[in-house]
């Protein structure tokens, strides 16, 4: 029932899947409106002023199921895998994970942060991020080359795009903003990722190890 | 002179200034006169969006600067001003306020409270301007209130109930003023309305005539429906329409039918949704109509500024009608009987092989929304949609921005409840990088593509196009820009810091040429 309801009294807003549209897309673990489901509860009957209308007409057991289905969207859900976290942890750092990637304020945040990866991603999608990673680079991570007036050839990730400029940071952590009309070339390599494939750095028990740990981050709270 | 004489004199000087302050109908009628002001939506009532004033140009523009910034009280502001004798007007949801245009300082500001039980039901809690007539600023609030204002007060002259919000109805957009009256239309398309279209007197507020989008039974059209499905048929009338002063035409876009995506229970053409009307001024009784899409199923409104312009066609001069509509076509039509003259794509759209002789579009089968989805260009936003577009007398062009996004389109059940979505469906657009935008410039009587200039996002904003040979547009991502008029060729950006998703407005101040845009909450005067 939940998910009938927020297709036909929803969906016009936040998307017939719940990936966005005018309204956020509900796709994520965290609502930052409603942080719990008493609140996730309220924002559906009440609305957010200005910008989102309640839904009055709904009955309290319809507004409990359209909040139940909401949470489906954005957490995924907990399962049994085989590896064993608290090897996986170890493997994060001994692999250098962390030299891009920062968990709860450890790292480097050059790559995604992963603090609550698990709750985002399923374990197949994390096998696959670690096996092939330009098999699933996130639509927000867009490697660039660029060259610039001068002739120089630069490498960097989008941070920001408009018609008219283009902010990047390179690989070595450094910003950049630039003119695209200054521009010599622009190329956006979609798909592309400095990540290397850890098929062959990681045994089979390794990688359980390690998507096992990453499936175990839930977030901070 | 005797003293009785010279009180007399200060007397009669007194009243000639402040008639002289009023906004009599002919100002309007003949904005080209004084194009240091800016009387109506879009600036004259043919829907023009162009400017006359031509000391901004090509050679100069790089050194716009901001003079003045105002800050609303609300985000996202659509606003269009008004600019009369050195006052600017602006409106916010429920809201109005007159500026000093040296200094954007208020003179006055007035407001209602929204009420608590008032829900917008498909789209932002917003409004697109005001519009003035003689001595009042008149104003539509979302709770369905007309309110004309004393200029200069805000005070309340009259105030008038359009219609009930409860079920649905709200009022969104900038009235439009013909002689002696201001017409209005409504917003609800998502909410299984009947539309319909508004004139009041201008002095009393007295209802003057209202013309039903959906005709009910034993009216013209009324056939294009099934049983009771007329009664929830949509057609909302949201956007500011046109007027032909020599004709006496109202032209008005006429929005979805109802329910958006599923059209199990409407089967027919829908009339007049999706469609342009043209009602004659002192009736409201309709001269003709064109439907863009009929039976539509991808909530593709035609609810648009409709373009007035003179072209040549097969060698005869023709008073036409430009329309850049939401469903990807652009339409050329006779506005004296509405035939249809040119008609062309200018945006990607893959639900017709384009137009037939008549104008009416060859849909392709298969691209309605379904229950698993159907991937359709362009999503239901369109691909072009609110804002408003410019013609230019001086290149012949007519500017639009471009919207170039798909979305999987899904149908599902419609249980109608008066004041909750009637939809029948939705969509889930592809996001990221695969959505974009562009300006581009169409020959008004054919909508053969001029030039484009590519947009990084699908934009929000409308164009103005100036005789000093520039094109005004915004950006999502906050940029205010310019560009060649002739060529599309970018020459000065400004970054404001938020989202463009209004229109922009050209006047004088002291003589010389300014430039207004909103973005998110700030609204922006330029000037050399």
């Amino acid at each position: 029932m939940g998910k009938r309801l927020f297709e036909s009294q929803c969906a016009l807003c936040h998307g017939q899947t719940g990936g966005g549209g005018r309204g956020p897309n509900l796709h994520r673990p965290q609502l930052n409106k409603a942080p719990d489901d008493a609140s996730l509860r309220k924002v559906i009957s009440q609305g957010i002023q200005p910008e989102m209308p309640g839904a009055w007409q709904l009955s309290p057991r319809e507004v409990k199921s359209v909040a139940a289905y909401v949470r489906t969207l954005g957490s995924i859900p907990l399962e049994p895998l085989p590896g064993n976290p608290s090897r996986g942890e170890r493997l994060f750092k001994t692999k250098a994970c962390d030299t891009c990637h920062m968990i709860s304020g450890q790292g480097s945040g050059f790559g995604p942060e992963l603090t609550g990866i698990g709750s985002k991603r399923s374990a197949a999608f994390l096998r696959e991020s670690l096996v092939a990673p330009e098999a699933a680079v996130p639509d927000e991570f867009l490697l660039l080359d660029l060259v610039t007036a001068s002739g120089a050839t630069i490498r960097g990730v989008r941070m920001n795009e408009d018609s008219f400029s283009i902010q990047i940071k390179e690989l070595n952590g450094e910003f950049h903003s630039y003119r695209k009309a200054a521009l010599k070339d622009l190329r956006k390599l979609r798909g592309k990722s400095p990540m290397p494939s850890y098929a062959d750095a990681l045994k089979p028990e390794e990688m359980d190890d390690l998507i096992a740990y990453l499936a175990s981050l839930r977030g901070n709270s | 002179m005797k003293r009785s004489s010279l009180f007399l004199l200060a007397s009669f000087l007194l009243v000639a200034s402040f008639l002289t302050a009023q906004v009599r109908y002919e100002r309007i009628a003949n904005a080209d006169n004084e194009p240091g002001n800016w009387l109506t939506y879009s600036r004259n009532s043919l829907g023009h969006r162009y400017s006359p004033l031509n000391q901004i140009t090509p050679a100069n523009v790089t050194g716009l600067k901001v003079k003045w910034a105002y800050q609303f009280p609300d985000p996202r502001t659509e606003v269009s001003p008004i600019v009369a004798d050195g006052v600017m007007y602006v409106t916010g949801p429920n809201s109005a306020a007159a500026l000093d245009l040296q200094t954007g300082r208020p003179f006055w500001k007035w407001s209602r409270p929204i009420p608590p039980d008032y829900q917008s039901i498909g789209f932002g809690r917003v409004n697109r301007g005001p519009a003035i007539l003689d001595d009042k600023l008149f104003v539509a609030t979302l709770d369905c209130d007309l309110v004309a204002l004393d200029i200069k007060s805000g005070q309340e002259r009259w105030s008038t109930k359009v219609a009930d919000y409860k079920p649905g109805y709200s009022l969104t957009m900038a009235p439009l003023v013909i002689p002696g009256k201001v017409v209005v239309g409504v917003s609800g398309g998502e909410a299984g309305i009947r539309g319909f279209i508004d004139a009041y007197d201008a002095k009393t507020g007295k209802r003057a005539w209202r013309f039903w989008t959906i005709p009910g039974p034993g009216e013209p059209g009324h056939e294009s429906w099934s049983g009771d499905a007329w009664k929830t048929g949509g057609g909302s009338t949201w956007v500011t329409g046109s007027y032909d002063p020599q004709l006496n035409l109202v032209y008005w876009g006429v929005g979805n039918p109802g329910p958006d995506w599923n059209g199990d229970d409407r089967p027919g053409d829908n009339l007049y949704t999706c469609s342009l009307v043209a009602l004659e001024g002192d009736t409201g009784a309709l001269r003709w109509h064109f439907q863009f899409t009929p039976h539509d199923t991808h909530d593709w409104d035609a609810t648009h500024v409709p373009v007035l312009f003179e072209g040549e066609v097969r060698g005869k001069k023709r008073k036409l009608i430009g329309v850049a509509n939401r469903n990807a076509f652009y339409y050329a039509l006779d506005r004296e009987t509405g035939e249809f003259i040119a008609g062309r794509a200018y945006a990607k759209q893959t639900w017709a092989n384009g137009l037939d002789d008549r104008g009416r579009p060859m849909v392709i089968p298969g691209n309605e929304p379904s229950e698993e989805g159907k991937l359709v260009w362009p999503n239901l936003n369109g691909a072009t949609v609110w804002f408003s577009p410019s013609y230019s007398p001086q290149t012949g062009l007519f500017y639009v921005a471009v919207r170039e996004v798909g979305a999987t389109y899904f149908k599902r059940e419609a249980d109608f409840k008066p004041g909750t979505f009637f939809a029948g469906g939705g969509e889930q657009t592809l996001g990221g990088d695969d959505e974009w935008g562009a300006i581009r410039a169409l020959e008004a009587t054919t909508g053969r593509i001029a030039w484009e200039f590519r947009l990084k996002s699908a934009p929000w904003a409308g164009v103005l196009s100036t005789a000093g040979g520039l094109v005004f547009g915004g950006t999502n991502e906050g940029n205010f820009f310019a560009l060649d008029a002739k060529t599309g060729k970018p020459l000065w950006d400004f970054q404001t810091g938020g989202q463009v998703a209004a229109n922009p407005i050209a006047f004088n101040i002291d003589g010389r040429q300014h430039i207004a845009v909103s973005a998110n909450r700030v609204l922006y005067v330029f000037g050399l």
